[in-house]
């Protein structure tokens, strides 16, 4: 059976972050041997999660992101980021697409694209304590490599 | 992000280069502005093969850009977005409001 493998970062919520959580993410992917276009969907994914702690977990402060990335059965990729912000009143409204809180610099498409471009998307949410993403994606073997 | 622009006839082309993420939208929607309040265009082109990452925020960047073009009565195409950019634009639906020109 093969290892499980895991990584976790912290960082503050700068936005300068975003770019550095996705390069992150797809260093640590690319032991699935993921294609170019599966790369691109899990810095996608993550970027949209990574952005939503940022401006919405913490609006007027810089708090910290949990970043857990593994490999679970099945090469399958889980990716969660965890903030301790204010967290989401209603979940299944900020799931709808075009739905932001955001203005005119966020489209509310964010949880739209998660949803798209990964496998399965969890979201937990307590007010006052922090929001939970858990995304999965199974990255396809590919015949004739390694 | 780097930014370059021409105008010919009446027709707006910005090329957006580098990634683009919430980090850089606030500058990207004010440089994109400024260039469409300086040059008037009947078109805006956002010219989009530069762009090796576009995330959510680039649907931000693109209607802010369609909501100035339609105050000027003007219109905005999205040009040669590369496969993650263009993967992007799909998951939105913005193709539904402006239009999008393959090429690379």
């Amino acid at each position: 059976m093969k290892e499980s493998n895991y990584i976790k970062l912290e960082f503050p919520s700068r936005s300068s972050n975003e770019s550095f959580a996705r390069a992150a993410a797809a260093a640590f992917a690319a032991q699935l041997d993921p294609t170019l276009e599966e790369l691109g969907d899990i810095r996608t994914a993550v970027s949209e999660a990574v952005t939503n702690a940022i401006v919405h977990a913490y609006p007027d402060t810089i708090g910290r992101i949990l970043m857990r990335l593994r490999i679970l059965n099945g090469n399958v990729l889980e990716i969660m980021v965890k903030d301790f912000g204010k967290g989401i009143e209603n979940v299944e409204e900020a799931r709808k697409p075009l739905f932001t809180t955001g203005g005119s610099e966020r489209s509310g498409m964010g949880f739209t694209i998660m949803e798209s471009f990964m496998d399965k998307l969890r979201v937990r949410s307590v007010p006052g304590k922090g929001t939970t993403v858990v995304m999965q994606r199974a990255i396809r073997l590919r015949v004739g490599k390694r | 992000m780097k930014y370059a622009a021409s105008f010919v006839s009446g027709r707006l082309t910005v090329y957006l280069a580098g990634e683009l993420d919430h980090h850089a939208a606030g500058e990207a929607i004010r440089v994109i502005g400024e260039l469409i309040e300086d040059n008037m265009p009947r078109e805006c082109v956002l010219e989009l093969s530069g762009l090796s990452f576009m995330d959510s925020s680039g649907i931000a960047v693109i209607i802010n850009a369609v909501r100035r073009m339609k105050a000027l009565g003007g219109r905005l195409t999205v040009e040669k977005p590369a496969p993650q950019p263009r993967k992007v634009l799909e998951a939105s639906g913005i193709e539904r409001l402006i239009a999008v020109a393959a090429g690379t």
